[in-house]
């Protein structure tokens, strides 16, 4: 009986173990991505920037070069790399706390200069890493480790929409908001993924793809209230789509 | 090419495109930004690439992603600047990547002012960011010098693959003195295999990082790192002496205080006072040859910084309790004289030591 191979490892993946938790959606958004790089053929011309957050070990997952970056650094260290190497496609991994917090003038600025970069933006609306404080995405009421009578306007101020505030920049070229909490919303993701590295090819400016994601550690939910946590609570307050597409400008 | 006069932030920045630095990530900062402007304009006519960052710790971080790419890539700054970039140089050390950092010492704390000083020399040897590392610092007193050393700071990089300081006080960077670049010597290439560029042809994926979650693992890591540092203290010291040989007092000065420093013993030799002058070049690592070599004779030792006594440490520890160890200093950008100096060394040589 000849067998038929019909669902494999991506080669844009390492076989190392992830270590996130059961339910995180940090493992399917590196498969995407991984799946980009090796549809694309592009994995050996590919330096991939890791940050801090539950995602500071993706060096040792994604199966092309890799540097970790410092705490919310990584568009300026993805710059250095991009700027010395403009043939090479460059792009960050990033979670919420990292980029916009920390690391909000990081990222702001490279968008603004037109960085020929991809952003991987993972917003799961709270630190995972540093066990479940509060992140600029953080919902109004959501209660974390900092805001434990959940995020009020009056105290913590409002979430950050990152996406609507980078498409304002003219560098920016390329920016949607997509989502992981059902098969056709990863399919979309994974689209998004590829149109921003295909930008990045184009040469056309930054891009970035802001990826709504789960963390049901600290959510305190399981695995499948998560995903609908993502769509009840996170969707309607991140509305998803495409912010910027500078080709269609162009048209 | 015979003799150029050039402000010194200049000469620095042209000498680091000598050295064949064709990378260069800064933010302004008085009293270096001239260095800035100057690779703005030269970079692109060498091929290289400069870029104004959005801020120091960007620029810094920047220089990390570049260095990672194995190219030669410097960034300066001054001293509220260079406390920003301490993060990106701890990241640097534990990265184990190359880059030469440039810090033009004003006065602070704070704010401070734009007036030259030394009071960085702490957080330029000590470390400066997070965990235990230490990292070349060269510190040029002339603007002919500066050209040498910054040579030497890219090939101490490249070799040990570690950050390196160039550090001069604000007057190095802002003082025009006529130098002479020499013919263009070729540049030392260094393996760097370790380099992220893509996995296209040279197998499987290269990580940079400094993170090493098991504790006995970042253990050895360090071990390495300070074996590093071992090797480097036995190779990078740099140091120059005058009149050393048959002084009572030794002075302690480096920068452009050293010649300041030279200038009251000239003065205080004039008046048949014995006195010499130890002027570290490397700061770190910090030269000890010459005074385990004389403090069994010499009747005191007289630390002149711009600060309000850091180097004095490092001086004292060189000295071991052998000898007296004196302090002249000034603060908040105040350069100390000629005259300050040479009343210091009479004060001492009368016996009124503290
Ligand atoms: C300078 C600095 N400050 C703080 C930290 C601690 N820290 C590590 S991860 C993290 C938050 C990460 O959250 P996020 O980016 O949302 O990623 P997640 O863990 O949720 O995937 C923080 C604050 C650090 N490593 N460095
Ligand atoms: S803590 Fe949260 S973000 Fe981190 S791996 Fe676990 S579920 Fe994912």
């Amino acid at each position: 009986m000849t067998m038929k191979t019909v669902f494999k490892r991506t080669d844009g993946l390492t076989d190392k173990p992830t270590h996130y938790c059961p339910g995180c959606t940090h493992g399917v958004i590196h498969r995407l991505v991984g799946e980009v790089l090796e549809e694309m053929d592009i994995l050996e011309d590919t330096i991939g920037v890791a940050s801090v957050g539950c995602s500071v070990l993706s060096y040792e997952y994604f199966n092309c070069d890799m540097t970790q970056a410092a705490h919310g650094r990584a568009p300026a260290v993805a710059t250095g790399v991009k700027r010395v190497l403009p043939n090479r496609f460059v792009f960050t991994y990033q979670g919420d706390g990292d980029l916009a917090s920390i690391g909000i003038s990081e990222v702001i600025h490279a968008a603004a200069r037109g960085e020929k970069i991809t952003v991987i933006f993972v917003n799961n609306a709270i630190y995972g890493m540093t066990g479940g404080q509060m992140a600029p995405t953080t919902l109004i009421g959501q209660k974390t480790a900092t805001t434990p009578f959940g995020r009020d306007v009056a105290i913590q101020g409002s979430p950050i929409k990152v996406c609507e505030m980078i498409a304002t920049l003219d560098g920016a070229a390329y920016i949607e908001r997509v989502s992981t909490h059902d098969v056709p919303h990863i399919q979309k993701a994974k689209k998004a993924i590829k149109k921003a590295f295909e930008t990045q090819k184009k040469g056309l400016g930054f891009s970035m793809i802001e990826i709504l994601s789960t963390c049901p550690t600290n959510w305190g939910l399981d695995p499948v209230e998560s995903l609908d946590w993502v769509k009840d609570n996170m969707v309607p307050v991140y509305p998803l789509g495409v912010y910027k597409n500078s080709e269609e400008v162009k048209k | 090419m015979g003799k150029v006069l050039m402000k010194g932030n200049e000469v620095i920045a042209e000498a680091a495109v000598h050295a064949g630095c064709k990378y260069f990530f800064g933010y302004p900062i008085t009293p270096q930004s001239e260095l800035v402007a100057y690779m703005a304009r030269r970079l692109p006519e060498v091929g290289g690439l400069f870029l104004q960052a959005e801020s120091e710790i960007a620029a810094i971080n920047m220089v990390y992603g570049a260095a990672g790419t194995g190219v030669r890539v410097m960034t300066s700054s001054s001293s509220p600047g260079f406390s920003l970039k301490q993060e990106g140089i701890s990241y640097l050390v534990g990265s184990e990547l190359p880059a030469v950092i440039c810090n033009i010492v004003r006065g602070g704390p704070g704010l401070g002012n734009i007036q030259p000083a030394q009071s960085d020399y702490y957080q330029v040897t000590k470390g400066g960011g997070h965990g235990d590392y230490n990292i070349p610092v060269l510190a040029p007193a002339s603007l002919q010098e500066i050209v040498e050393l910054t040579q030497a700071a890219f090939d101490i990089a490249d070799r040990y693959r570690t950050p390196v300081i160039i550090m001069g006080d604000g007057m190095l960077g802002q003082m025009m003195e006529p130098v002479d670049f020499g013919e263009r010597t070729e540049i030392e290439q260094f393996n760097k295999e370790w380099a992220t560029t893509g996995t296209r042809g040279d197998g499987g994926p290269k990580i940079i990082t400094s993170l090493e979650l098991d504790a006995e693992s970042l253990e050895k890591r360090n071990q390495n790192l300070q074996k590093k540092f071992a090797l480097i203290r036995e190779n990078e010291v740099r140091y120059e002496t005058y009149q050393t040989d048959d002084a009572d007092y030794i002075m302690v000065a480096f920068g452009t205080v050293a010649r300041i420093t030279m200038n009251a013993i000239n003065r205080a030799r004039h008046e048949g006072i014995k006195v010499g002058l130890i002027r570290p070049i490397s700061l770190w690592p910090f030269p000890d040859k010459p005074f385990i070599e004389t403090r069994d004779r010499v009747k005191a030792y007289i630390s002149v910084e711009m600060s309000a006594g850091q180097m004095i440490e490092d001086v004292r520890l060189a000295v071991n309790g052998r000898a007296p160890v004196d302090f002249y200093g000034r603060t908040g950008g105040v350069v100390p004289t000629q005259e300050e100096i040479y009343e210091k060394i009479k004060s001492v040589a009368g016996g009124v030591t503290i």
